[in-house]
């Protein structure tokens, strides 16, 4: 499919209902790429509980599988998989983190991280499934270490951020923590050496080419050079670095702003997420899925991005969350204030 | 916990009189009547000011002419103006707007609640609170400010 060539749509395969309060945010889980493994994604909600989605490999229908209910006791804000699959964390506006555990079947909550003041908003776990790292509302990004038998120690907690602390993602190989804020930055944290302290070694404000309003979310492209920002200000904003330096061990290259996406969106852009095959989708407050590709325009010094298609109405809500299926090309699932979840295939019109 | 009222002495008005709608002018009794100003008005002008038994149309903390309605785009802005500059009912004052139009309007309307500008000294800070969705959804988990923003709401399920 050569996306540049026109003609796309994003066709909605399936709506999802059950939860009975907006749906926050969904994951998919990292084992779906095998080919024998049916796809399985998560979703969780301000109804306090997180519901297990997989496909039936006859029907090829989405069905609920488990709802995972009775241990948060407030909004289920956030839900991410461990690299391997097994594990799932999940975060609530009750403070803590529960680390859940499929044991043939079913989910039990094999482990709860307390620490944070208030609302835990995002988690997210490094490719090597060694390290979680949360944040919340008290303004912190706590890195806690997993270690055998399911327990978790906080390694340190990270102060920097002026406000409430939106979402954090680790880099897709190294060992390098982003954070998004209310405080309109986005925070890069490293540890130089393997057992030393983390530190914020960059922050991406407005004197940088930053923000101008909360920072929501982000997102890498596969290789790990280009990274994604989305915004209250209404922008996309895309950055780089030259991770090929700092992967020779050759020190910390710093991200620096290589173009803004502006007057694409009419409302809060929530969500961002980048395709292995290079589609930015992103999910918005004007209840639209927008899909974004670098254009191949030889007149501009270095990349520039184009809108490839914009779906208008996708629900009948805000969308809080988009997120490419990391196995099966171009299905994109995406989660609404609506309580609804639907599932999208990018295709070539006919 | 402070002691005195932010504002013990406001300046009460006297209510605007509400007209009734003319239901002998609708042509078609099926045809859409789009949203307007004064229904937006009628919904939220009889909230109680959190600290006195007044509402905010009498303390004129909301105006009629401070509501922006778009029904094509399904959008509404409500602008309200603190009865003191440094009120710090101000954030209280925003939700209990957001939460009763929240529940009045249908669930495709997009809403932006904001401080008159220049009527508040940290007029940015709270217009950012009480438009980041995630910090009112969480807000309004809290027991203890869902029942005051409920007490402030009662009197004008009319």
């Amino acid at each position: 499919m050569d996306l540049l060539d026109g003609n796309l749509e994003l066709k909605e395969v399936q709506k999802l209902q059950g939860h009975t309060d907006r749906v926050w945010s969904l994951a998919w889980n990292p084992a779906t790429t095998a080919t024998d493994v049916p796809a399985v994604f998560a979703s969780c909600s301000g109804d306090k509980t997180v519901r297990i989605w997989e496909q039936s490999p006859s029907t090829r229908s989405w069905d609920c599988k488990a709802v995972l209910e009775e241990t948060h006791t407030r909004t289920v804000r956030s839900c991410a998989w461990s690299p391997s699959g097994k594990l799932l964390a999940t975060a609530s506006f009750d403070a803590t983190t529960a680390i859940w555990e499929n044991v043939g079947g079913d989910f039990e909550c094999v482990s709860t991280l307390e620490g944070h003041e208030n609302e835990v908003k995002s988690l997210c776990w490094n490719a090597s499934g060694s390290l979680l790292a949360t944040c919340g509302r008290d303004k912190t990004v706590w890195i806690w270490e997993v270690m055998p038998g399911n327990e978790f120690e906080c390694l340190q907690v990270l102060q920097g951020h002026t406000q409430d602390v939106k979402m954090v993602q680790w880099h897709p190989t190294m060992d390098i923590l982003f954070s998004c804020s209310y405080d309109n930055t986005v925070k890069v944290w490293w540890s130089e050496d393997a057992d030393g302290d983390w530190s914020c070694v960059q922050t991406l404000g407005e004197s940088s080419n930053g923000h101008s309003s909360t920072v929501w979310s982000l997102s890498f492209n596969a290789k790990g050079d280009k990274l994604v920002t989305c915004s209250d200000d209404l922008t996309l904003k895309i950055w780089e670095a030259d991770i090929i330096r700092m992967q020779s061990g050759d020190g910390y290259a710093p991200w620096n702003h290589l173009c803004t996406l502006s007057g694409y969106h009419d409302r809060t852009v929530f969500s961002v997420h980048w395709s292995r095959d290079g589609i930015i989708a992103s999910g918005a407050a004007d209840d639209a899925i927008r899909l974004f590709v670098e254009s191949k325009d030889g007149l501009m010094n270095g990349p520039s991005y184009q809108l490839l298609f914009k779906k208008e109405k996708a629900h009948d809500m805000d969308i809080n969350s988009v997120q490419w299926c990391p196995g099966e090309k171009h299905l994109l699932a995406s989660a609404s204030d609506d309580g609804t979840i639907k599932l999208w295939e990018l295709a070539t019109l006919p | 916990m402070v002691s005195g009222l932010i504002n013990a002495n406001p300046v009460v008005y006297e209510k605007k009189e509400r007209r009734l709608r003319n239901l002998a002018t609708l042509p078609d009794e099926y045809a859409v009547e789009p949203i307007d100003q004064q229904e937006i008005f009628d919904h939220i002008r009889d909230i109680k000011d959190p600290e006195h038994p007044y509402s905010l149309e009498e303390l004129k903390v909301i105006t009629e002419d401070a509501i922006e309605v778009d029904h094509e785009r399904s959008y509404v802005r409500v602008t309200f103006t603190p009865t003191v500059e440094h009120c710090s009912m101000a954030t209280v004052i925003g939700l209990c707007l957001r939460v009763k139009l929240m529940r009045s309007l249908p669930s495709r309307y997009k809403m932006d609640i904001r401080v008159a500008p220049g009527t508040h000294a940290t007029e940015a800070a709270v217009n950012k609170q009480l438009n980041d969705k995630e910090r009112v959804a969480a807000a309004l988990e809290n027991p203890n400010l869902l029942d005051m923003v409920d007490e402030c709401l009662a009197p004008s399920y009319g």
